[in-house]
């Protein structure tokens, strides 16, 4: 090795210096220590043993729910929570049972909540009772002072101006789960906190909810505040506008009063949901001091499922309310035209089976128009038998049925417009023409939601225009079309010519203003509407059990006024009979209390 | 059998000193999570940590028996698969508040970002110690490694991960520095960075965007402001005074006033209860032991050995002072575990093969005068 490639290889200097690096900041580090530790050394431990610093939440207020008008739906109002500190508190057992004593409650669901945090550290505040009245508040307050470690606090709850009213649309809210937060939906929310679990308060959640502030205290050896350091206050959430209208909203549930069904009516000229009515409904009050497991379970065994959003969460058979779909399908098509005419006798004998009108004695010869206005039965067997199930669904598929209309709630159900192809992937048989006949007044396999019958017959109201169905007006902050779910939105341009538009919502006004209409008995020249009456079989849908009322399902859709469409409204009775009388009434009643507030807005 | 020269050669007060380390270490992370201890005393970190520093030492002694010179043939081969891994991580990982980290195998979650730094230790020594590569060598001898270390570098920050992306970028740079940088070299690099990257930041980046990635860089930032766990952090070691509170006797631990305080602040930890006497101890050890390693890379004969012992040394000590100065208010907060003292299976392992490579280099120092 040559003397020069022998430096070439070594390191010698580089030791040195990798070494006084060390060094030096070895020192600079005891140097800081000793400063730390020993100059101020008795400032820190003054620090650590008498101020202790704690950092608290400050939970933000959720967003106002308002109506169209400004109308507050759902507000909030401070709760006061009894919170224990384990690690100031001297004498547990006897503060827990003197707290017991002053909230007038079981001192074993007190011990209970300290035995299911055991784990948790003794420095946090434990929740003992949550939003405790006033009576509560007053005597704890003033014993406040003998009890170390026991503290009120402040936080704002849901308050509903009406417990009950859109609670399908609204949802409730409930804890954050330990599921939810892993799953990564919730960044930023920590265990305990409330999130909406349906409705608006779901899909509008990170609108709603805010932003959480943080105090950083000081506090005394008894867990007293002494000084107030830092705060960042929180953020309260963005103030949502529905699109319902209270007044309608309103009517519409007392009509549902002791009815299990649904009341949804729109806009026909965007999309704006006005009403948005599910009965039976429960009290989303009920969710703000936790649920008991009894409740909840007296909830889920409840025969009415008042939980079940039955305006876009069940779905149902559309019964006659389909047949203006399946003209419409059928004139397009070419399947047939105005002046077509099939006979009817009361009944369609078909591979060896017959299919009876629901008047026994037949309509005679008839043609669309007319078959529409009585709902003839048979005319549709012919029609639909001549389209076909695969292009019958393929018209009725762009009216938005069979599938989400994209309203932005959760837990929407498509519904289901069969196909051949679809029933050969689900049962493995081949399709039936039997079963064109059953699916061709909206029976069979057809299912739909009262949402999508009322989206459907806006655009048949407007001459097809498919709106997108929306809840949510505007958002505080929000530039208009910032927030896809909120805004209308046009879906589709729907490919029939406006002539069989035109016969179509002739054939609805007269299902009303013509003394042979299904629906006559609800003829009124000062609010002339057009629409049509459905009475759909229960039989086969597993709720036709002994005992229970086994009565049809009442259907009605209509639009009004006739000729300038302001509002849609579909309506269903679950075993309420005849569409005409059961549904038919109410519907009438929300389109009056709508077009009536249209001119004065509702006050609270 | 091994070699009894190899025995001999055994550096046994490393042992010694790292023994003395991880003792404190376990000693803090007792008191740090007491509160778990006393509510599950079979099921807590202090136990899980036990079993960590014990699968370290075992695989710090399996890995004694394989001559470190072997790894100069396998370890692009290492190098390829950690960089997949780190790749993995971003696609698979597990995602904790807002960083993907860790990566699951076999019911094992681990995180290649700790493995990565000795793979990138060894590459390095490989590189440094062929042929033709000299002292303070020609820059386009310099491409080769630093590109090596960029492309993991970059993939540790994007999980995001800004502690372990420094603590890399800090031995590569420093095994590179050791080598020898030519002053003309280390002036440009200067003189092109600053210039491209300060009109960057503050022309082309958005407020906001700075903001993000800010937050991005550092996601576990306090909502009270980056001041907050400092200012606890002090308030912890300052108030153990000369002598320490005691064993147990820390109050400021007690308080939440830390998420992690088994982790990156574990040695305001140990600053509380032992005081200024148990810093400067602990302080000393690492100084001792970051000195033990480099005299392995000074005593050994063959080039490849002493750059890795020397990369040993190196990330020790910049883990060490990086996380030292982060709690002591010195340096920015940046998440990096304290080597052998912070609660971690992934970064105690990874250590601790760390050190059994130094060993290895140790046992074998003179084996390569026979050849």
């Amino acid at each position: 090795m040559s003397l020069e490639s022998a430096e070439a290889l070594s390191f010698k200097k580089q030791y040195i210096v990798f070494f006084a690096v060390m060094l030096l900041v070895m020192m600079i580090y005891l140097a800081r220590l000793w400063y730390l530790q020993v100059l101020c050394g008795q400032f820190y431990r003054y620090q650590s043993e008498n101020n202790r610093i704690r950092v608290e939440d400050v939970v933000a207020p959720r967003g106002i729910i308002y109506d169209r008008n400004g109308v507050p739906i759902v507000e909030n109002r401070p709760a006061y929570d009894l919170m224990i500190i384990r690690e100031d508190v001297k004498d547990l057992n006897g503060t827990i049972e003197e707290l017991a004593r002053l909230c007038e409650c079981n001192p074993s669901d007190l011990f209970a909540v300290l035995e299911a945090n055991k784990s948790t550290p003794k420095f946090i505040p434990l929740r003992l009772v949550s939003d405790i009245d006033r009576d509560c508040l007053a005597r704890v307050e003033s014993e406040l002072i003998r009890l170390p470690g026991v503290e009120i606090v402040i936080e704002p709850k849901r308050e509903y101006n009406w417990d009950g009213t859109a609670a399908h649309l609204i949802g409730y809210l409930s804890q954050i789960t330990e599921g939810e937060l892993k799953s990564g939906k919730y960044p930023g929310y920590y265990p305990g906190e409330d999130i909406g679990k349906v409705g608006v308060e779901y899909g509008f959640e990170k609108y709603l909810h805010g932003v959480r502030g943080h105090r950083q205290v000081e506090v005394d050896a008894v867990g007293r505040r002494t000084r107030l350091l830092e705060e960042q206050p929180p953020v309260a959430g963005h103030d949502v506008w529905l699109t319902i209208d209270m007044d309608v909203q309103r009517t519409a549930e007392s009509l549902l009063e002791g009815k299990a069904g649904a009341i949804v009516a729109l806009d026909p000229n965007n999309g704006e949901v006005l009403a948005f009515a599910s009965s039976p409904t429960y009290n989303q009050e009920k969710f703000i001091k936790g649920l008991s497991e009894h409740d909840w379970h007296e909830m889920a065994k409840d025969p009415g499922h008042p939980m079940l959003n039955r305006v876009c969460g069940a779905a149902y058979p559309p019964g006659s309310t389909y047949k203006p779909l399946v003209a419409l399908g059928a004139l397009q098509s070419g399947a047939i035209n105005p002046s077509t005419t099939f006979l009817c006798p009361g009944y369609l004998s078909f591979a060896g089976r017959q299919y009876h009108c629901w008047r026994k004695g037949g309509h005679g010869t008839i043609s669309v128009e007319r078959a529409l206005m009585q709902s003839c039965d048979v005319f549709f067997y012919h029609t639909g038998l001549l389209m076909g199930v695969d292009r019958l669904a393929e018209y009725v598929k762009m009216f938005g049925l069979g599938a989400k209309t994209g309203i932005g709630l959760p837990g929407e159900n498509p519904g289901l417009i069969p196909t051949s192809a679809w029933k050969r992937r689900a049962t493995g048989h081949p399709w039936e023409k039997g079963e064109t006949i059953s699916i061709s007044i909206g029976q069979g396999y057809d299912l739909v939601t009262p949402l999508q019958m009322a989206v459907a017959y806006g655009a048949i109201a407007n001459s097809g225009k498919l709106w997108r169905p929306f809840v949510v007006k505007r958002i505080e902050g929000m530039a208009k079309g910032e927030v896809q779910a909120a805004g209308p939105l046009l879906k589709l341009e729907i490919p029939v010519d406006p002539r069989w538009f035109a016969l179509v919502q002739k054939a609805l006004s007269e299902v009303v203003s013509d003394p042979r209409g299904t629906a006559h008995s609800l003829y009124d020249p000062a609010m002339p509407l057009a629409g049509k009456t459905g009475t759909a079989q229960v039989v086969g849908l597993g709720r036709g059990k002994a005992g229970v009322n086994n009565k049809d399902d009442a259907w009605f859709v209509a639009y009004a006024p006739a000729s300038d469409p302001k509002i849609c409204v579909a309506a269903i009775v679950e075993h309420g009979g005849h569409g005409g009388s059961a549904a038919g009434p109410l519907v009438k009643q929300v389109m009056a209390a709508y077009l009536k507030s249209r001119h004065e807005p509702a006050q609270k | 059998m091994m070699d009894r020269r190899l025995i001999e050669n055994f550096d046994w007060s490393i042992i010694w000193v790292l023994s003395a380390i991880m003792c404190i270490g376990l000693l803090s992370i007792y008191s740090a999570v007491y509160t778990q201890i006393q509510a599950r005393p079979t099921s807590n970190l202090f136990v899980k940590q036990i079993v960590w520093l014990a699968i370290g030492l075992t695989l710090m002694c399996a890995s004694l028996f394989i001559n470190y010179q072997r790894l100069k043939a396998v370890s692009p081969w290492l190098y390829g698969m950690i960089v997949f891994l780190l790749a993995a991580v971003l696609a698979l990982g597990r995602d904790v508040h807002g960083s993907k980290r860790w990566l699951e195998i076999a019911g094992f979650q681990f995180q290649p970002s700790e493995f990565v730094k000795i793979i990138i230790i060894i590459q390095l020594a490989g590189y440094f110690s062929s042929q033709e590569v000299a002292n303070f060598p020609r820059i386009r001898k310099l491409i080769f490694p630093v590109m090596l270390t960029i492309v993991p570098v970059l993939l540790v920050l994007a999980e995001p991960d800004l502690g372990s992306a420094i603590a890399l970028a800090a031995v590569a740079g420093s095994m590179i520095l050791f080598v020898g940088v030519r002053w003309r070299y280390l002036a440009i690099v200067v003189l092109t960075i600053i210039p491209l990257a300060m009109p960057m930041w503050q022309r082309v980046l958005k407020p906001y965007q700075k903001q993000r990635v800010l937050i991005l860089l550092s996601p576990d930032r306090d909502p009270l402001g980056a001041g907050y766990h400092i200012r606890q952090s002090k308030i912890a070691i300052g108030s153990g005074m000369l002598w320490g509170k005691g064993f147990l006797k820390g109050t400021q631990n007690k308080l939440h006033f830390l998420p992690e305080k088994q982790t990156d602040f574990i040695f305001s930890v140990w600053a509380e209860e032992w005081g200024f006497v148990g810093c400067a101890v602990l302080i000393l050890l690492f100084g001792l032991l970051i000195f033990l390693v480099l005299r392995i890379a000074a005593r050994s004969r063959d080039r490849f050995g002493s750059l890795i012992a020397v990369g040993v040394g190196g990330l020790i000590m910049w883990q060490a002072l990086i996380n030292i100065g982060m709690v002591l208010g010195l340096l920015p907060v940046v998440g990096i575990p304290l080597p052998f003292v912070s609660y971690g299976g992934s970064s105690v392992i990874a250590l601790c093969l760390a050190v059994g490579l130094a060993e290895n280099v140790s046992m074998r120092r003179y084996v390569f005068q026979s050849h």
